[in-house]
């Protein structure tokens, strides 16, 4: 068993901190503020193949594994977790039509997905439906030319701001196997964004609601076949997770850092505050939880590469625990920065606000609770 | 053409040096090490050269220690063809190296070769210059800008008055500053390339170059630390201190 990192995913892992501490790092703070993010960065990060990390190579990405993947959240995230982020929801649109599109989808996007001369963005959510995303209402139905859509998407990152959209109706009955999985291309009539939302964190990348009026699309829009749709979104699922995890973790390094620096330079009766154990012990606490929550991470997309018979459920292990102990750590980091760290300009109360989300999106991690439950309560009994 | 590059592993630059107890040189054992990085100026200018056309094939050069390989990886995957790799020591004395490069230049026939000005662990500053005097090749040294045609290579030099412009004639030894370039970072799909890119290694002996140092190192000591400055309390006791004390007017 060996746990070191190959001579590559070190310098994968090493390529995103450096470009993240480059070209991202020192605007985060202002691009949280203006709630927006420049496409140029964006761009670049595709020149290193950033984009389409675990599209084949023969389709113009990277090729790379969900471990590699990881890596590349994880050091992002140490410049901004909500650049990684979304950066990560792109990806996942980027591998479904490389691996479900057809041919026709394929020569449409797939290179400017890839560069990110097209960016993408992935509606599954409803105001009605986020947990029990199979109950979703938007419909698709077939027409002449292809499909008319209706319905509401909502919490949808990029919306207004992406020129992609894949999204998930309903061709068929009111069954999981009842929906598609659709393209939609920002522009076209019948296709209108809400107000964008004011968010507690993630605040860098736009969010609002996708709304679909009599929007018609051709039969080309189609992913791979009709209802199957929510089986593409649920594979997509177990690497998001991965990702969502990873990009907690790069946060709640830089935050952990960020506080143990401070502890050397911070003066309280008359010596640095890491002389004092309270703050020792919750260094130690916090480099712990960041261990444990890596060395698992990594073991769980291991274990999606490898496509283990519990892959689902590690992810989903993954997920809940590196989110909840990322974002106690980034709230330590806080805490030992005292009133500082409320302040927006030291950059850890950014990154507590960041970090929130990660606990919700992706399966709440109740859900996640829900998809592990059920997984040993199977095996038990079968 | 072929563009040589060496590169050297050396201490990150972002680690603080510290010098072993025994002031036989500095602590390397569990330190950050990483391509020098005037070397990886010098590859991203070959890289750019190679890009317009003026070249066919990068090959990287390096001597040391086993892990020096992984630097010449470092160097694969921002795009360069393929390396050599020397085993030596990680002390190996400009003079040896610039031997060594001169076997490898009989060998490869590139018509540049392409080097940082200095590695920064024992900024010696020799090497380049050294390598161009044994293969009798014209030098452009501290370029902060290259331009090739034909049988001549424009090089503006950073010299302590400004810049100075020289031609110099083709094959020659360039060593490259600081503001010549930005290095690019190596793309994903590069990273998995540069696995499969060959690395020869040769052997300093094979080459007939003796690597043993011709220095003898006294010993390695920390700078003096920096004390504390004073406030004075007049001009008066300034300038009789700058008078007498520092001795600087």
């Amino acid at each position: 068993m060996d746990f070191s990192l190959s001579e590559e995913q070190q310098a994968i892992l090493d390529m995103a901190v450096d470009f993240g501490a480059e070209a991202i790092a020192p605007h985060a703070l202002k691009w949280d503020e203006e709630e927006q993010m420049p496409r140029e960065m964006l761009q670049a990060a595709a020149e290193l193949g950033l984009a389409a990390i675990y599209v084949p190579e023969e389709d113009g990405g990277s090729g790379l594994t969900r471990l590699d993947a990881t890596l590349v959240f994880e050091g992002l995230a140490m410049a901004c977790p909500t650049i990684s982020s979304f950066l990560s929801i792109h990806n996942m649109v980027a591998w479904m039509v490389s691996s479900f599109g057809s041919e026709t989808l394929k020569d449409r996007h797939l290179a400017q997905l890839c560069s990110m001369q097209k960016i993408a963005s992935y509606c599954l959510t409803e105001p009605g439906s986020g947990s029990d995303a199979a109950a979703l209402q938007t419909k698709a139905n077939r027409t002449n030319e292809g499909y008319n859509l209706n319905g509401t998407k909502s919490f949808i990152s990029g919306a207004g701001f992406s020129d992609l959209y894949v999204v998930m109706a309903r061709t068929g009955d009111e069954s999981p196997g009842g929906i598609s999985a659709l393209m939609v291309e920002n522009g076209i009539d019948g296709l209108s964004f809400g107000a964008q939302e004011k968010k507690m964190g993630w605040r860098a990348q736009p969010t609002a609601q996708v709304i679909l009026d009599n929007c018609a699309i051709d039969a080309d829009s189609l992913m791979g076949a009709e209802g199957e749709g929510f089986r593409y979104a649920m594979m997509g699922l177990d690497g998001g997770r991965l990702n969502i995890a990873a990009a907690a973790l790069g946060g709640a390094q830089f935050a952990y850092e960020k506080a143990l620096a401070y502890a050397k330079d911070r003066q309280a009766f008359g010596r640095s505050i890491d002389r004092f154990q309270s703050l020792q012990f919750k260094l130690a606490d916090m480099h712990t939880s960041l261990d444990v929550a890596r060395s698992y991470l990594r073991q769980a997309a291991w274990k999606l590469d490898n496509q283990t018979p519990d892959a689902t459920r590690a992810c989903a292990m993954a997920k809940r625990y590196v989110t909840d102990s990322c974002f106690q750590v980034a709230n330590e980091a806080l805490q030992i920065h005292g009133g500082y760290g409320y302040l927006t300009d030291y950059g850890i109360e950014k990154i507590v606000r960041d970090l929130r989300v990660h606990q919700i999106l992706e399966g709440t991690n109740e859900i996640m609770r829900v998809i592990i439950s059920r997984s040993i309560l199977a095996e038990r009994d079968q | 053409m072929k563009i040589l590059v060496p590169v050297k592993r050396v201490i990150d630059y972002n680690v603080k040096v510290r010098v072993k107890p025994d002031q036989s040189g500095v602590e390397l054992a569990n330190v950050k090490m990483a391509m020098n990085p005037f070397d990886e100026i010098a590859v991203e200018q070959a890289l750019r050269i190679k890009e317009a056309g003026g070249a066919e094939e990068i090959v990287l050069v390096s001597i040391g220690p086993a892990q020096s390989q992984e630097t010449i990886r470092t160097g694969l995957a921002m795009g360069a063809d393929r390396g050599i790799y020397i085993e030596a020591g990680q002390d190996v004395e400009p003079l040896a190296v610039a031997k060594l490069l001169k076997a490898v230049v009989d060998k490869e026939a590139p018509g540049l070769v392409l080097c940082g000005k200095q590695a920064i662990d024992g900024d010696c500053n020799q090497t380049g210059q050294m390598l161009s005097a044994l293969l009798g090749w014209s030098q452009g040294t501290f370029a902060s800008g290259i331009e090739i045609a034909g049988d001549t290579a424009k090089i503006i030099r950073e010299v302590d008055g400004g810049l100075e412009h020289i031609s110099i004639s083709m094959p020659c030894v360039v060593t490259v500053d600081l503001r010549l370039n930005e290095p690019r970072y190596a793309s994903l799909p590069n990273i998995m390339k540069a696995k499969k890119k060959p690395i020869d290694a040769l052997d300093a002996a094979d080459l007939g170059v003796d690597t043993a140092p011709r220095l003898t190192l006294v010993k390695v000591e920390e700078p003096e630390a920096r004390q504390a400055g004073i406030k004075v309390a007049s001009v008066t006791e300034l300038v009789d201190k700058l008078k007498n004390e520092a001795k600087v007017i």
